[in-house]
């Protein structure tokens, strides 16, 4: 079958030099919510103040919730002599206020230039403080200058997993549970997954877990560190799961918390799609379905059989519709799925990030959707300028675009809907509980998808038709 | 009480409590104290931010960029440049071999495009550490393409936000005495430190327009580089956010003897003290006498307005966390003009004497901390039992756990408050949060409301 993925020869030009409008954020940002995702955890960035201010803006206007991020403060001496005694002022105080269980630290590009041994300080501070209170330091390498905020999500997961795993603990479920590694997910995406988990019963160590930690309820007394996340106990027991499940096509080159467990303790892993869309969740219940040894449970099954029959419902809305996608890889990569088994042609399929797999990615999902023509395009390393000239060079005339508030400007500059999915959304509440994953997240999607155009269709004719 | 650490005693201060006031400030953040503070990168990003027709590009690893792009609420009655973000997204490769060809190709491509009044380069961390020469690059640009290309020096580490903000100053003072200054009225003056939040450079700057004092530039809100250039023939600089400003004003003192006052448009009494002192100050029969109609005017407008607020508002309690300290005099005004009463006020970057001031303006009991972190926020709100919080973004969330109404006063802000008509909308936005039944839902409410019942 020949590939719905075309190499435009309409290249833009000039090739830009600088990032105009990027697409993307810096890694020790992935890293900082990872490590808020383990219980009693608190993350620590290893740089400036300012990278710990503005990142914990960043998170902040996204889940509308507290997010304390530490630092070691940098000052123009550290800079100079190294920043050992900062970083170690640092996760005093942060134990001393917080009590923290773990401390997750992860560099910047300022102590990564410096060429800062992060690992030889833990290790002196921990021979330093061998006393009451020590927290678990674990700590991971994200330079900013490499890569995007998804490889730091993907970089702190693994280098936790590596720092905590520990072959010989004695697990409770000795290879009777699963790891799941789903990537950067919204805390509903993580609740639906532990939900799955429940009602297959099998049981599961989702890593990491902010579900609960960065959207919790109203209290009445602050808490210093939010409840939930993975406990630490799940994470060192990781080596003894019957198997790993990880999120992401994209993965292929990188050296993963799944294939680490592979390699170094023969934990069978499997990679999977994000599962976005029918085939995707397809996919995702089979590798369940293996995992569990049962099949599906019939609520999942009747949740697939109302989202079948809602494409049907809608697909006329659908067919040739052209929608320019665009955020972190993986998430691309499962929404083009879905855009094209309902009919969409995703035009432009287009990340910050550079894996170098999105495009083979992109081709495998949208394999089967001979409405797309050879009218797909994919760009990896792109910004929200560059797409935007891209699409006006190629002619795309796009319905609609989807992915996160940051296309806003974008979506107005070509007069069309913004569907906000992803991170970061800033400007709208509730980005973090939309729901993208499984059946459920599908018919979420495809409602919202058809209604926004019925809508434009309704807004935009003279009519004011009350059936559509 | 809080968890206050050690090295952060003293700086964190109860009126009443202590004999002698002393509080530090203007110090280097303590590691891991999770400061509200960001560092010196963002105190000149924010005060360059919004000059409209410059082109801003961060020189650096791509965080920085992305994390201001399009954060300020300031707006721009023409070109809107400012609001776009542009980066060197310095890569692996060119931390090892430097980054000065990268920012020269991308200097000029954009310069190319967009055809800005000028450029400002902002040199973030690493490339103070591995040693481009961002301000030759700028020079040779400037040179090539005819238009000021000015290094800004705000590299993170080196410093707090307040070596951000003179970092700005400087940069500004290479712009201005080079534009023509000889059409420029004797009832003149440059509108310092206010950013057009919300379009709040518009309502004073019509202040003055009715006043017949002409502005000859702002800075920065609704900025332009030509008026920048101007703001030496300017006969008086009003300085509002005195933090980032007074360097640059007391630069133009020294150099061109500009004096400068200072000034906040924040609350009915300051708004009007504001216009007063500028027209006392340029010693015109007439614009006194304009100034004094339209105060009695304004105030006659929006009293009535502000009457129906404090009603409802009367002896709710108010805690301020501010970036500057001398916004947060002002709002302790604002508050008291709608009879509520101040209980917390600490700000990022205050200094002695602001902190001292604050101290004299506060009542017994009011807890004054400079450079404080959410636990301490957290606690002071539980203890104090507050009912609004003033603060910015990072302040909003602790506010709202805890089941508390919240008013934003940063940057990000949307509703403009400055001026006569921000008074109203302050007092608006604080009754809309105080009075919303939502709070009757939150645990911390129904926790009072079971204690009456037993």
């Amino acid at each position: 079958m020949s590939s719905p993925v075309r190499i435009t020869k309409n290249a833009p030009k000039p090739n830009w030099v600088s990032t105009r409008n990027p697409c993307k954020a810096c890694a020790p940002l992935g890293a900082a919510l990872v490590m808020r995702g383990i219980e009693g955890a608190i993350p620590f960035l290893h740089g400036s103040q300012g990278c710990a201010t503005y990142m914990r803006r960043y998170l902040i206007s996204h889940f509308r919730e507290p997010m304390d991020i530490a630092s070691s403060g940098f000052s123009e001496a550290s800079t100079i002599f190294g920043g050992g005694a900062n970083l170690h002022q640092g996760l005093g105080n942060v134990t001393s206020q917080y009590h923290p269980s773990l401390i997750g630290i992860a560099t910047t590009c300022l102590t990564e230039t410096i060429g800062e041994d992060v690992h030889g300080m833990l290790h002196d501070y921990r021979e330093k403080n061998t006393g009451t209170e020590n927290p678990v330091l674990v700590h991971a390498s994200t330079p900013s200058y490499s890569g995007t905020h998804i490889d730091g999500f993907h970089t702190a997961v693994r280098s936790v997993v590596e720092q905590l795993a520990d072959g010989a603990s004695p697990s409770a479920h000795s290879g009777s549970f699963v790891n799941l590694f789903p990537g950067m997910v919204s805390t509903e995406d993580l609740r639906f997954l532990k939900e799955v988990a429940a009602d297959f019963g099998l049981p599961i160590t989702l890593f990491p877990d902010y579900s609960e930690t960065l959207d919790g309820p109203s209290m009445l007394k602050y808490e210093k560190i939010p409840g939930g996340g993975t406990p630490i106990a799940a994470l060192r027991a990781t080596p003894s799961a019957a198997a790993s499940i990880e999120f992401g096509r994209t993965l292929r080159t990188k050296n993963t918390a799944a294939s680490f467990l592979q390699e170094k303790f023969k934990v069978p892993a499997t990679r999977i799609g994000l599962p976005i869309g029918v085939h995707e969740s397809d996919a995702f219940f089979a590798v369940m379905e293996r995992l569990a040894g049962k099949p599906i449970p019939a609520k999942y099954r009747e949740e697939r059989g109302r989202l079948v029959d809602s494409y049907v419902d809608g697909h006329k809305y659908l067919f040739g519709k052209r929608a320019i996608v665009f955020g972190d890889e993986d998430l691309v990569v499962g929404l083009a799925s879905f855009l094209a088994e309902i009919g969409v042609v995703p035009v432009l399929c287009a990340s910050g990030g550079k894996s170098g797999a999105l495009t083979r990615s992109i081709a495998e999902v949208t394999s089967l959707a001979s409405h797309c023509g050879n009218q797909i395009m994919v760009r990896e390393g792109t910004d929200f300028m560059t797409i935007a000239d891209e699409t006006e060079l190629n002619e795309l005339k796009p319905d609609f675009v989807i992915g996160s508030s940051k296309g806003a400007k974008l979506a107005r500059s070509l007069g069309v809907p913004l569907i906000r999915v992803g991170f970061p959304i800033h400007d709208r509440i509730g980005g973090q509980r939309i729901l993208h994953l499984g059946y459920r997240g599908a018919q979420r999607l495809f409602d919202l998808v058809v209604n926004t155009l019925l809508e434009l269709k309704q807004d935009s004719s003279p009519i004011n038709y009350s059936y559509l | 009480m809080a968890d206050i650490l050690r090295e952060r005693e003293r700086q964190v201060y109860r009126k009443g409590q202590q004999t002698a006031f002393q509080l530090d400030c203007e110090k280097q953040s303590v590691a891991g104290s999770v400061s509200q503070r960001a560092c010196v990168f963002c105190g000149s990003r924010v005060v360059l931010y919004p000059i409209a027709d410059a082109l801003h590009i961060v020189h650096g690893p791509i965080g920085c960029a992305s994390y201001t792009w399009d954060i300020r609420g300031a707006l721009s009655s023409g070109p809107e440049l400012h609001r776009l973000s542009f980066s060197t997204d310095m890569q692996e490769m060119d931390v090892v071999r430097g980054g000065e060809k990268k920012l020269y190709a991308a200097l000029c491509e954009l310069i190319d495009e967009h055809q800005p009044k000028a450029a400002f380069v902002y040199a973030t961390c690493i490339v103070g550490v591995i040693g481009d020469d961002v301000g030759a690059v700028c020079k040779r640009v400037s040179s090539e393409k005819g238009i000021p290309v000015l290094p800004v020096h705000s590299e993170g580490f080196k410093g707090t936000k307040k070596d951000g903000y003179r970092a700005a100053c400087d940069a500004l003072l290479q712009l201005v005495g080079t534009g023509p200054i000889e059409d420029i009225s004797p009832l003149s003056i440059n509108i310092l430190g206010d950013f057009n939040l919300a379009g709040e450079t518009w309502i004073i700057r019509d202040y003055y327009a009715r006043m017949g004092v002409q502005v000859v530039s702002c800075i920065t809100g609704d900025g332009r580089i030509d008026d920048i250039r101007r703001a030496h023939g300017a006969a008086l600089n009003v300085v509002q956010c005195s933090g980032s400003m007074t360097h640059l004003a007391k630069s133009l003192k020294d150099k061109y003897g500009i004096p400068f006052i200072r000034v906040s448009y924040f609350g009915l009494e300051d708004m009007s003290k504001s216009l007063y002192d500028v027209a006392r100050h340029l010693k015109d029969q007439e614009v006194m006498k304009r100034t004094q109609a339209i105060v009695r005017e304004e105030l006659n407008r929006v009293m009535p307005m502000l009457a129906e607020y404090r009603r409802a508002l009367s002896g709710k309690r108010a805690a301020i966390y501010v970036g500057g300290a001398f916004k947060a005099f002002s709002l302790v005004s604002a508050l008291r003009l709608l009879g509520m009463k101040t209980v917390m006020v600490g700000s990022q970057t205050g200094n002695q004497q602001d902190y001292e001031q604050l101290r004299e303006l506060c009542d017994e009991g009011t807890i004054i901390a400079d450079d404080s972190n959410p636990l301490e926020l957290s606690t002071f709100l539980e203890e104090k039992e507050v009912d609004v919080f003033i603060g910015g973004v990072k302040e909003r969330p602790i506010a709202y756990k805890l089941g508390i109404g919240f008013c934003d006063h940063n940057h990000e802000r949307k509703e403009a408050l400055a001026g006569f008509e921000g008074m109203v909308n302050f007092a608006k936005e604080v009754y809309g949060s105080v009075m919303s039944p939502v709070w009757q839902l939150t645990p911390r409410k129904r926790a009072g409301t079971l204690e009456v019942v037993r």
